[in-house]
Parts: structure tokens; C-alpha cells; sequence
């Protein structure tokens, strides 16, 4: 039934859809996925001797597995796949329908929409031609590999294109959840102030790439650029940093060219990794 | 508030352990959180009683150990403890770092009930 996890193959103990770290989920007319519906229970046991297990598990463990299963998919079709995060109202939405207005002529580009709530943003997105799915993930402040899985099986063939992710509005949560893709992207607002990499440095530890968005706005607030850079680094010595106002185009042919140098740098190690295993395989067929 | 999130997939492998192991229920468990990680450790204990509740994990108690963040340094090669809003090399002050523990969220290992052994 379902080619991307398995579900409603009998293996419901190990993977219920009616509760846990995957919450169940229903495709709903329009397209778009609802998560999020209430947990559920399991059985009890007696009373007895005890016993010691060393386990050494990665707890979200489930969730790489199809972060991982995601990955795979995704690089057989050579896509290159960015989860957007940021707190709500950065501009990803905005940054996303300038992105594939200036690019799609070059490849194809598709969007998964993650909100709580409505489809605005997804609305947004088709506005400009590009399919998107929206995921609403109810009461979850955070996408997760399972849902994104669903989501892709709902996209059309995406060969040798840009797979863009809209997370949750939510500087905390996204943080934790490997959704398959190749980066994660930061938008950091500068009307947000400086410090955000420093109070939420678990996320800007997660992303490779932090956009400083809205500078069109630095006149009229304060806010010190290089001190946010600072910070940045502080807690992510790698992280790659690239001014821009989504509103204005000003910084937005950086931003393209990294998502090219991306995809360049990707089809190069694809082509080793080709290399060293011999044959390729073509990625898994349920696309 | 994805802390709700982990601890249902933490009550997933316990649950799941316990069934492996033919246990009646986990008594105890430990769970290895880095500062890196994204999960606040006094939110996990509270969500986890809220995923755990009906459960064969229901009564088991947490215990959580903090895990220290590392850093090797890639321009002396020492690996030392950092700071987890400043990922500097502890030997030469240099920030070309990577992380080498701090971001892990693991069960480290679990205390399970047996079903008393059917002699006789
Ligand atoms: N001045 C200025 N405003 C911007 C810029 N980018 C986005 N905005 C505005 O910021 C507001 C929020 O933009 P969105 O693109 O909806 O932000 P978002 O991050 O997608 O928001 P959520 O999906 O709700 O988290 C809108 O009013 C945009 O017009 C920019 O570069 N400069
Ligand atoms: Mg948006
Ligand atoms: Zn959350
Ligand atoms: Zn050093």
C-alpha cells in the first residue's frame, strides 16, 4: 500500500500509523496531508526479575531511516533536496516564489509545504506554476521524514531537479528531524536581532547555509550583520552565510549560484560514487 | 513542543525492546542527550510521561545523562570540550571544529522486568 514506509503491511507493531513517533496520517482532497492524529496505546505487562540491556540506540532512529530511504529516492533522480528553516514570517514562502520565478527555466523545481494549518503557502507556490504538495502537520511544530516520504510519492517526476522544503515556522523543532535532505538552510530575518544563532544554536548548528533575509529593511533597524555572523560561527564553524532581500532581488544571485555550485558539487560525487561501486543503481523505483 | 515527538519514539524502541526480550515491562531506562541535540531534557521527562501512559513502558523510570560536546580541531588535531554556543579548539583557540559528540540522542540502555520463569 505504501511504497515509502511499508505501512498497512501487516508490521503494525513495529510501525502503527495510529500513534507514535509517525503520527497517522490521511491524504485529504486538494492535496494535502494531515498529521497529527492522537496517540495510542500499546499493552501491559506482569512482575518479575529484572535485567540489563545495553541498547546504545539512536532514539530517532525511525525517523533517519526514512530520512534515509528519502535521500536515496531522491538522489536516484539526481535531486537536489534543501529543508528551508526558520522562525515564522522570515520569508521563506517569499524567498521560495522568487527562487523558482528566476530559476525555472534553468530546472525543474518542486515544493513541499510544511504549516500547522492552511494551505496559503502551497497556494502561493502553484501560483508561480511549480508543483507543491502542502503538509499540515496539526498540532506538530515540525515536519518529519515519514510525512515528506508521503509528500514525495504525491510529487511529479522531478529528474534532475530542485526539491525545496518549507519547514514548519519554527526555529526549535525542525532542528532535530533529518527529513532526507542534502542541507539544511537557515532564514534569519534581520528584524529577528543578531542573537538568534546564539539562542537557538541548535538549528544554526544543523544548517550549512544561514540567509540573512530582508536586508532591503537594515536602514530603518538595528541590527549588526557581522556580529550575527559571529555568533553564527560560534556555533557552527562551517556555516555559509549569504545576504539577500527576497523583496527587492538584492543578494538573490548568490543565493542561485550556491544552489547551482550545489548541484554541481553533488553531480561530481555522484559520478564517484558511480565510480567506485561499479554499476550505478538507478534508485528505487517507486517514485 | 517535537519533544512529544521523541519521547513517542523512545516509547516505540522500549516498547519494542520489551517485546524482543519476551519482557513484561521496563523498569528503568537511560537516555544520552548532547546540548546539541534539539531537545530540552526537562521537556523530553514530561512528554515522556504523556507518550508512555497505557503502555508496557509506562512505569519506567528515566534517567538522563547529559553527553559532553567535542571537538576535533582541524588545524592542531586536538579533540577537547567545548562550549555548546561556542565551538572553539580548546588547545589553539581556532573555530575550524568539528563536532564529534553533542548533537546525539541515544537509549543507552534499558532495565527490563522478566515473567517469573515457569518452574515446575
Ligand atoms: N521588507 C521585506 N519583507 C519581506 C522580505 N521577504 C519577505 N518579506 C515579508 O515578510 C512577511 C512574511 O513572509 P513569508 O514569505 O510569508 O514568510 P514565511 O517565512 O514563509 O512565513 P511562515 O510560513 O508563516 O513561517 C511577508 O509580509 C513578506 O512580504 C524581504 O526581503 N524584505
Ligand atoms: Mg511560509
Ligand atoms: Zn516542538
Ligand atoms: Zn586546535
Amino acid at each position: 500500500m505504501c511504497t515509502v514506509c511499508g505501512c498497512g503491511t501487516g508490521e503494525e507493531a513495529v510501525h502503527s500509523h495510529d500513534g507514535h513517533a509517525a503520527p497517522g496520517y490521511r491524504p485529504v482532497a486538494g492535496g494535502a496531508l494531515h498529521f497529527g492524529l492522537g496517540p495510542a496505546g500499546a499493552h501491559v505487562g506482569g512482575m518479575s526479575q529484572d535485567r540489563l540491556v545495553q541498547v546504545e540506540r539512536d532514539i530517532l532512529g525511525k525517523n533517519n531511516g526514512y530520512a534515509e530511504r528519502n535521500r536515496k529516492l531522491l538522489a536516484g533522480h539526481d535531486v537536489l533536496a534543501l529543508n528551508l528553516v526558520s522562525s515564522p514570517g522570515s520569508g521563506k514562502t517569499t524567498l521560495l516564489t522568487h527562487t523558482i520565478e528566476r530559476m525555472r527555466d534553468e530546472l525543474p523545481i518542486a515544493v513541499i509545504e510544511g504549516d500547522q494549518q492552511t494551505s496559503f503557502d502551497a497556494d502561493r507556490i502553484r501560483a508561480t506554476g511549480a508543483p507543491a504538495i502542502q503538509i499540515n502537520t496539526g498540532k506538530g511544530c515540525h515536519l518529519d521524514a515519514h510525512m515528506v516520504g508521503h509528500a514525495l510519492e504525491q510529487l511529479p517526476p522531478l529528474d534532475h531537479g530542485l526539491l525545496l522544503i518549507e519547514n514548519v515556522g519554527n526555529l526549535v523543532c525542525p532542528a532535530a528531524f533529518d527529513l532526507g535532505e542534502a542541507h539544511k538552510v537557515a532564514i534569519l530575518s534581520v528584524t529577528e536581532g543578531e542573537d538568534k544563532p546564539l539562542k537557538y544554536p541548535d538549528m544554526f548548528h544543523a544548517a550549512s547555509l544561514m540567509l540573512l533575509n530582508k536586508i532591503d529593511l537594515l536602514p530603518h533597524v538595528r541590527f549588526d550583520v557581522e556580529q550575527c555572523i559571529e555568533y553564527a560561527r560560534r556555533v557552527n564553524p562551517a556555516i555559509e552565510v549569504i545576504l539577500l532581500s527576497a523583496q527587492s532581488g538584492e543578494g538573490m544571485e548568490a543565493w542561485l549560484d550556491w544552489i547551482r555550485r550545489e548541484r554541481q558539487a553533488r553531480a561530481v560525487r555522484q559520478r564517484a560514487l558511480r565510480h567506485v561501486s561499479g554499476h550505478s543503481r538507478t534508485g528505487d523505483q517507486a517514485a | 513542543m517535537h519533544e512529544l515527538s521523541v519521547a513517542q519514539a523512545l516509547v516505540e524502541q522500549l516498547d519494542a525492546i520489551v517485546r524482543e526480550r519476551h519482557a513484561d515491562a521496563a523498569i528503568s531506562f537511560r537516555v544520552r542527550i548532547g546540548p546539541l541535540s534539539g531537545v530540552m531534557p526537562e521537556l523530553l521527562t514530561s512528554a515522556f510521561s504523556l507518550a508512555a501512559a497505557g503502555s508496557a513502558v509506562e512505569q519506567a523510570a528515566m534517567e538522563l545523562v547529559q553527553a559532553p560536546v567535542r571537538v576535533r580541531c582541524q588545524t592542531c588535531g586536538a579533540e577537547t570540550e567545548a562550549a555548546m554556543n561556542r565551538l572553539l579548539c580548546g588547545a589553539c583557540g581556532d573555530w575550524h571544529t568539528q563536532l564529534i559528540s553533542g548533537d546525539e540522542l541515544i537509549l543507552e540502555s534499558v532495565e527490563l522486568q522478566m515473567p517469573e520463569t515457569a518452574a515446575q
